[in-house]
């Protein structure tokens, strides 16, 4: 590890051919408890102290790009699910709602209220992983499995749904494949009736501390001009204070239905991003309560062919992922495959505001900070 | 020969019980790794070890056969012989301190009059291995690990001196002995006389221990392992080793100077005498325990072994019975019971310990060097300040120590108070000096 | 500028003041029937190939005043606004984009090939405008040999974008801070989204050097 510069090692504006007597540089992963999965971090250390970063990524690419170029529009939609694999149905509702936009098919409601309900469960499991990873990662060893007790009782309700935990693949392009099961209704109440006093008991645990407190705050900070320039959506955006969610912005899905807020930060560290997505946790499951009281009878499958060949042309869609604005760009030559699809992803774009967010800190607060940006490597790297 | 034999009695006793130690300490210290991971696996709402014997009680003999057939792998630009020996260094270090330890009135290698203070240098060399450890990695990871390790105990070594301190002006004493005999001749453990200086020594004992929430100089999130990224197989487990016996002595010291050592609860009021036979019972409840549960065991072979457990329980409270219903003037007595309540303290002080690292998360680097420096070192300084004025003022003009006591502790409070205020007035962490990318 | 009201973008056809920042209510409570049976309203399928549509409003005007010619066409796709600019300005209309047109955040920046073209690559930026809840694409065709400018001076966002457009498409840009391949290994020879690149091709010499297989599928 103790290595010379060399060509690879590459800050910008910075001249790393001679380093000064107090500076190190320092490769963090791709093998690191805390670099969640794959990232790989060259750190410009000045004793402790972080003057410069570069993330190198691409060790979990899979060209699924090129991969839907070659697949038609339904064999394409599982692939989805393995980007942001933590966040699968969120994935698939994207890229379902993409290519319903591109063939102009409308989706009946009961299917849109079923999804938004599925997509909103993922969005607690996918905050609760992050919330465990990122304690653990600052330290706190006990919140991950509390987390996990959660995130178990949304798996079961996937896996009851469709068959899958993970990669559910769970909808189909022009509404849903399944019927939900008898008892969704009851597991989906169930879960959410007492995961408010969940939220609370992770709070207790964290909110207050001092310690969570003093290694939060302050750290990190994101202002919105940056973040704005930056391109960065989702949580990390709205705590540095833009107020904007594309379930409001852009309503997809059955939002437009439903009463909830989106919460803001004002100083854009690390402690307003935890504390806009636990708030996010606890929108999503007023969500979930307004929307499970009344599914809308009806087809889930709107008029979608077998053969599904859109007509040629464009269109970008996107969704408010857990993670940010996932956006897909299909470009259709009017066969039954895509001739371009362009994945927009928010792990990716909200890591290039690493290097900002990092500077003067300590080595301790990078993984805080890599915490904080919650990314996916695979979809980071696609 | 004779002179010999002569030259040699007084050491036979100490010499046996340094052979239990280092016989038995391995063992000891695999089994607080298991209550370790119990109590971890209680707080984190699971079960932890249940497969290599009832509840996992055989897990720690398995851990060690598998860390003593590991490869022992050296890395090539390591420091061999440094890298060799540090760990030794952290094991032995910790080893020694405990041999002025008072395990009881009887149970004590040696009564040094410097008893204490020979106990706090020799536990701090064991930095040394932590040093040599990480440098000799030749690694980064263990480089930063080992230079916050170094940074961490040079500082947290003042204030504990002086959490100490304030308990040993109560004392009158270094004499490890002395200090339990005279917290019985006083009637009151010195937890009560000086709260300030045990809650210091608390917070600076955890941090001289590198463990959670001041575990940096290991941090696995941030450095891997720190000191100890390099190390596996055996090595490590010396590490871990001395980690464990760290525990103990700081438990042991705190235990010791604040808690009344050996002594049970109200040594002095006959009401309380019922306590002696306290741990039989305790035992006692534990064989049942151990007894209900064997038939409920799945495999044979862990029916035999909680049944064996349950014996050794059961045996345990045969031996503590019998030392409670002898003369109150047999060494045997005092020597069976203080051990077990001495023991029981070290374990009080251990679970702590425990609960404190599955509670919090890690503070900064920068933020443990604020907390000793700005916070902890004043207000023991103010603690030791007014204690010694307490004692002056009781000695010198007849006041009642307590309201002097009372009296210090309230200033000292004030000024915790008061650092506190002014460090949540502090600008937060000053903004990064953010470039665009 | 910014108090003039432009015409709605079709995309947004439901009034969505909470898009905006500083607004801090909830969506008023919508009353629940007939919410789906409202939105679409799309030409029915009847007429399948009514996409691209021209595009034109005030916007679009405004952009035509300013850069004339450069704009090449404007349209409509999926009732999404695309305007198709001349690459040697594309740096004008983006910063003009930005600061005259609030569109403060670039969405996404790709390329889609076309091997056919005379110019091959159509390279896609995805913009979007916070005051306006409005979403613009920009679409500019580059030849293989073209160097298009960089945006990352213009949105900081486009500096690993572009990056990862260069690593899949060859496209280099010009002016860019630090224009190296981001998902492939640098040696990496062959840029795999392009047309010509085969979805079982690798860089067989690279993966037996580095990986010490013989591939790496």
């Amino acid at each position: 590890m103790a290595e010379t510069p060399t060509r690879h090692v590459h800050f910008p504006g910075m001249d790393t051919t001679v380093l000064g007597a107090d500076e190190i540089i320092i490769n963090m992963g791709p093998q690191h408890p805390s670099t969640h999965g794959v990232l790989r971090v060259k750190l410009h250390l000045d004793g402790e102290k972080v003057i410069g970063s570069e993330c190198i990524i691409g060790y979990l690419h899979r060209g699924v790009e090129k991969i839907a170029e070659h697949r038609s529009y339904q064999q394409f939609a599982p692939y989805v699910d393995r980007m942001d694999y933590v966040a699968a149905v969120s994935n698939g509702l994207g890229y379902c709602e993409a290519v319903e936009k591109l063939l102009e098919v409308e989706v009946p409601p009961r299917a849109k209220v079923v999804r938004t309900i599925l997509t909103e469960l993922q969005r607690i499991a996918s905050h609760l992983l992050w919330l465990g990873t990122h304690a653990l990662d600052i330290g706190a060893l006990t919140p991950i499995f509390y987390c996990f007790r959660e995130r178990e009782e949304i798996l079961k309700i996937f896996e009851k749904y469709c068959g899958a935990r993970l990669t559910t693949h769970a909808f189909r392009i022009g509404g849903l494949q399944y019927e939900v099961y008898d008892g969704f209704e009851e597991d989906v109440k169930r879960f959410l009736a007492d995961f408010d006093r969940k939220i609370d008991e992770y709070e207790a645990l964290l909110t207050t501390n001092r310690i969570w407190v003093e290694r939060t705050k302050g750290i990190g900070v994101l202002s919105a001009q940056d973040a704005i320039a930056l391109g960065v959506t989702g949580p990390v955006l709205r705590a540095s204070g833009v107020k904007w969610d594309i379930r409001k912005a852009f309503p997809y899905a059955a939002y437009d239905r439903y009463d909830f807020e989106i919460p803001v930060g004002s100083h854009g560290d690390t402690y307003d991003r935890y504390l806009v997505r636990m708030e996010e946790m606890r929108q999503s499951r007023r969500i979930c309560l307004q929307a499970i009281e009344d599914i809308p009878s009806g087809p889930i499958l709107g008029k979608v062919g077998k053969v599904m060949k859109p007509a040629p042309g464009e269109v970008y869609h996107s969704i408010e992922a857990p993670k940010g604005e996932l956006g897909y760009y299909i470009v259709s030559d009017g066969t039954t495959q895509p001739y371009r699809v362009r994945i927009r992803p928010p792990s990716f774009i909200n890591l290039q505001a690493f290097d900002t967010m990092v500077r003067g800190h300590l080595v301790a607060d990078v993984v805080a900070i890599i915490g904080t940006i919650d990314i996916v490597l695979g979809e980071v790297d696609r | 020969m004779g002179t010999v034999v002569e030259f040699l009695k007084p050491h036979l006793l100490p010499l046996l019980w340094a052979v239990v130690i280092v016989a038995v300490l391995p063992l000891v210290a695999g089994y607080i790794v298991l209550l370790e991971r119990k109590v971890m696996a209680d707080i984190q709402a699971r079960l932890g070890p249940m497969r290599v014997g009832p509840h996992g009680l055989l897990q720690p003999i398995a851990d060690a056969l598998k860390l003593l057939l590991k490869e022992d792998i050296i890395p090539a630009n390591a420091d061999k012989w440094i890298f060799w020996i540090a760990p030794l260094i952290s094991v032995t270090a910790a080893m020694l301190a405990l041999s002025a330890m008072p395990f009881g009135p009887v149970f004590q290698i040696a009564d040094l009059n410097v008893g204490l203070l020979f106990i706090v240098a020799v536990s701090s060399l064991g930095i040394f291995g932590i040093v040599l450890g990480g440098w000799s990695s030749n690694s980064h990871y263990a480089l930063l690990g080992a230079l916050r390790s170094a940074a961490q105990v040079v500082s947290y070594e003042v204030a504990v001196g002086l959490a100490l301190v304030s308990g040993l002006l109560l004392a009158g004493t270094l004499s490890m002995r002395k200090i339990v005999e005279a917290q019985a001749e006083q009637g009151i453990w010195f937890v009560f006389l000086a709260p300030v200086g045990f809650f210091i020594y608390l917070v600076a004992g955890i941090a001289e221990l590198n463990r959670a929430p001041f575990d940096l100089p290991e941090a696995e999130s941030e450095l891997v392992a720190g000191y100890m990224t390099e190390y596996s197989g055996f090595r490590w487990a010396l590490y871990f080793l001395g980690e464990y016996t760290a525990m103990l002595v700081v438990g042991g010291i705190g235990t010791t100077l604040f808690l009344g050592g050996w002594l049970r609860p109200f040594p002095n009021v006959a009401a309380f005498d019922f306590l002696d036979y306290l741990p039989a019972v305790f035992f006692l409840a534990l064989t049942g325990y151990c007894f209900y549960r064997t038939p409920k065991q799945p495999v044979p072979i862990q029916k035999a072994v909680l049944g064996l457990f349950g014996l050794l329980c059961l045996s345990f409270a045969a031996v503590l019975g019998w030392a409670a219903t002898l003369p109150a003037e047999a060494a045997a007595r005092g020597g069976i019971l203080g051990a077990f309540w001495f023991l029981a303290k070290v374990l009080l002080f251990l679970y702590s310990f425990m609960w404190f690292r599955f509670t919090f998360p890690r503070y900064r680097f920068d933020q443990l060097m604020r907390l000793g420096w700005h916070f902890l070192i004043p207000v023991s300084l103010v603690n030791v300040m007014g204690v010694g004025a307490a004692l002056v003022l009781h000695r010198q003009a007849g006041w009642p120590l307590w309201q002097g006591l009372v009296l210090g502790t309230v200033a000292t409070l004030a000024v915790a108070a008061w650092l506190v205020l002014v460090r949540s007035r502090r600008p937060v962490a000053a903004p990064p000096a953010g470039e665009e990318v | 500028m910014a108090d003039e009201p432009t015409p709605k973008q079709p995309e947004q056809r439901q009034p969505t003041p909470e898009g905006q920042p500083g607004a801090h209510e909830t969506s008023a409570p919508k009353p629940a029937e007939k919410p789906a049976a409202e939105k679409p309203a799309p030409p029915k399928k009847d007429a399948p190939a009514a996409w691209p549509k021209p595009l034109d409003n005030e916007m679009v005007r405004r952009f035509r005043r300013r850069f004339g010619d450069a704009i090449l066409e404007a349209v409509e796709d999926r009732k999404q606004a695309i305007l198709v600019v001349a690459v040697d300005r594309l740096r004008e209309i983006a910063e003009y984009a930005r600061e005259e047109e609030q569109f403060d955040m670039l969405t996404d920046l790709t390329a889609v090939d076309w091997p056919k073209r005379e110019k091959r690559f159509d390279l896609v930026v995805n913009l979007y405008s916070f005051p306006r809840n409005e979403r613009l694409r920009l679409k500019a065709a580059v030849g293989e040999q073209d160097r298009p400018p960089s945006l990352t001076p213009v949105w900081a966002a486009a500096n690993w974008l572009e990056r990862e457009c260069f690593d899949m498409f060859g496209i280099r840009f010009e002016g860019h801070p630090d224009l190296r391949r981001i998902l492939l290994p640098e040696e990496w020879v062959g840029h795999p989204l392009r047309k010509d690149y085969d979805i079982l091709q690798q860089d067989t010499a690279w993966v037996r050097e580095n990986l010490g297989i013989e591939s790496g599928q």
